[in-house]
């Protein structure tokens, strides 16, 4: 049937045309803000992902430090003495045998220490890796790696941010304490990102020669990497390590990728509500805009609302009338609001993420129907009071009115 | 022939309690109405016709007393079923017209059928009304601000009968309109009346109180 209710709240929104464009408009920009938020965290997390699991094929080894010198009772047996913090060189051969059929096993050295570079100071971080291990995890931008104990390669962000080159030198060290090291540069390395193995991007690569020149600790690793051939091994690697190594007391503990995987995209996910509450909050001004509108209408039309009550309308149909009213409002301001979502979602994600190759998977389209589902449900919840307010005006009153 | 009771008030009192004190609109009214009457309400401002006449179209409730249509005493019915009663049983005329302003002329008077039956008139009643009243097709087309008050009136008439109501109740039906359309319109209601239909008029006018067979005074909300 030609439903007459159904077109009286379409005329209703065509006479009122600007008021109602712009109520529809205040649902456009929510659904357009908790879409484009949503599509931008899921495409981080995706990149992010892609990105990680990448390099979900390592193990990173790392000394028990869990309850060393509380009262652990058993664990006293005074054989781990001062070096607790650090792999020794015998554990490290037995690593090594273990895990050397399943992939490429390595250890590295680090310190945390003062640079100078002509007269600017700061701090970076030194790594001392095996001559033959630097070559095969990093790939150059620029110069070569290092060959003699005097030369370093260095990450793209330390590079740019001390405008360093091929050539040029760094002081490391406190000249106050033991003194200072001069390096040069002779490579720059490109750009690694976060990682969990050696984070290169602002640090010193150095070989073992040249760290253990400048910091002794010869033999003691602050952590032995372990990047197997085959992903599929890494449980079975990492228990044969951990068996082999704790089987006393705990001296080892083994952090593999996929943990910081998930605990990298739960922080995603945290950040990606938090921000698509805060998007939430520009529907909560489009449903006070929406409530207003409504509330509008109804004080216009009491007259109307009296005749059509006084000849035979039920109050269920004048309901009706005002929630169709506000149902179209939302369909019309989500669908546009969808529509935009493509657009300016794209640029979002284009901007904060910077690729959208997961533009269109699923896992981020899904923010569209969901934004404007939850825009459509926030409309009808604005009109159901003003709904309730022009059903149970009293008719005889509604009459008076002007 | 045995005169059918249409309607029947008992005793009914209506009182709009105001901070200044209560006002006693209608005052224990008793008053029988019969099947094919056509009956006039006079009296002063302020007696209480329209507080009557709302009664009598269950748009509102006694404070006391009762009221019948057709045996059923109203007080037990819920407010679905007095809007259904409104929209099948009777048709209300007003002093200002109160057509529906969103819907074309033809689409008020469909209206009620619409609401009635749930689905468009196939029948060709709503044009066959209009044509009754005087309201040709192009007119219909027109929304009620672009018609005169008396072709308003003629589309009200019709919307009134488009569910063939047992009663037709009018508030002051000629009462914005000009004498000589005033008369046409009267003229109408007389031919319905003489058709069968029970009317029920409100009117200050002593010559539109003619067109009618009975005519009821009030007083100080008092049937005189
Ligand atoms: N909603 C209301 N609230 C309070 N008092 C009311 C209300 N409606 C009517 N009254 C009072 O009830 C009495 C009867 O009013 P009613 O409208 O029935 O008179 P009427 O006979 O139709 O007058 P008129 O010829 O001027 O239309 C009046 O004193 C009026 O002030
Ligand atoms: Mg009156």
């Amino acid at each position: 049937m030609r439903d007459v209710i159904l077109s009286l709240s379409l005329r209703s929104i065509r006479i009122h045309f600007l008021r109602s464009v712009l109520a529809a408009l205040g649902i456009v920009i929510g659904v357009v803000a908790i879409s484009s938020m949503g599509m931008m965290g899921a495409n981080m997390t995706l990149s992010v992902t892609e990105e990680l699991s990448s390099m979900a094929n390592n193990l990173v080894v790392r000394a028990y430090t869990g309850g060393a010198g509380f009262g652990g009772g058993p664990g006293g047996s005074g054989a781990s003495g001062g070096g607790d913090e650090f792999i020794t060189e015998s554990e490290f051969r037995e690593i090594t045998k273990i895990a050397e059929k399943y992939g490429l096993v390595y250890g590295v050295q680090s310190e945390s220490d003062r640079i100078e570079v002509g007269d600017r100071k700061g701090r970076a971080t030194v790594y001392g890796l095996d001559d033959k291990v630097i070559p095969s995890i990093f790939s150059l931008s620029e110069g070569t790696f290092p060959k003699s104990t005097s030369s370093v390669v260095i990450g793209p962000t330390l590079a740019s941010r001390y405008s360093l080159k091929t050539g040029s030198r760094i002081d490391i060290g406190d000249p106050d304490k033991g003194g200072t090291t001069t390096v040069r540069v002779v490579g720059i390395l490109e750009e690694r990102g976060m990682s969990m193995d050696v984070n290169s991007d602002s640090a010193i690569i150095a070989n073992q020669k040249l760290f253990n020149g400048i910091y002794g600790r010869e033999g003691e690793y602050n952590q032995v990497n372990v990047i197997l051939s085959d992903i599929n091994d890494t449980q079975k690697v990492k228990s044969a390590i951990l068996e082999k190594m704790n089987r006393k007391e705990e001296t080892v503990t083994i952090q593999d990728s996929s943990r910081m995987l998930e605990s990298i995209t739960s922080t995603l996910s945290t950040m990606t509500t938090f921000v698509m509450a805060i998007a939430g909050i520009s529907l909560l001004v489009a449903a006070t805009s929406i409530f207003n509108v409504m509330m509008m209408s109804v004080t216009e039309r009491v007259r109307e609302i009296g005749i059509m009550r006084s000849i035979g309308t039920q109050k269920s149909e004048i309901r009706k009338m005002f929630i169709y009213e506000s149902v179209i409002l939302g369909v019309i301001g989500a669908t546009i609001g969808a529509i935009l979502s493509l657009a300016i979602g794209w640029v979002v994600v284009l901007a904060m993420v910077g690729s959208t190759d997961y533009f269109f998977s699923p896992p981020s389209l899904v923010y569209i129907p969901s934004a404007m589902l939850v825009g459509i449900v926030i409309c009808v919840i604005s009109g159901v009071y003003p709904a309730w307010r022009a059903s149970s005006l009293d008719p005889i009153e509604a009459l008076r009115a002007e | 022939m045995v005169e059918k009771r249409l309607i029947e008030l008992v005793e009914v009192t209506r009182v709009y309690p105001l901070p200044s004190g209560d006002v006693v609109a209608l005052d224990r009214v008793s008053l029988t109405i019969h099947e094919g009457e056509f009956v006039a309400i006079m009296g002063p401002s302020g007696s209480g016709k329209s507080t009557l006449l709302n009664q009598l179209g269950c748009l509102d409730r006694p404070t006391s007393g009762d009221l019948f249509i057709r045996g059923k005493n109203t007080r037990e019915m819920n407010d679905r079923e007095l809007t259904g009663l409104r929209l099948n049983t009777i048709g209300y005329i007003f002093q200002r017209f109160n057509l529906i302003p969103l819907l074309t002329a033809y689409e008020n008077v469909e209206y009620p059928y619409l609401m009635k039956h749930r689905e468009p008139d196939y029948t060709g009643r709503v044009d066959s009304l209009l044509g009754m009243v005087g309201i040709d097709p192009p007119m219909a087309a027109h929304k009620p601000p672009e018609l005169s008050g008396g072709q308003q009136q003629r589309v009200a008439i019709a919307r009134a009968l488009v569910n063939d109501p047992a009663l037709i109740l009018c508030d002051e039906p000629t009462g914005n309109l000009d004498s000589v359309t005033g008369r046409q319109i009267m003229e109408m209601l007389a031919e319905l009346h003489r058709k069968g239909r029970t009317i029920l008029m409100v009117t200050h006018d002593a010559e539109v109180a003619g067109f009618a067979e009975r005519t009821i005074v009030m007083k100080d909300g008092r049937v005189i």
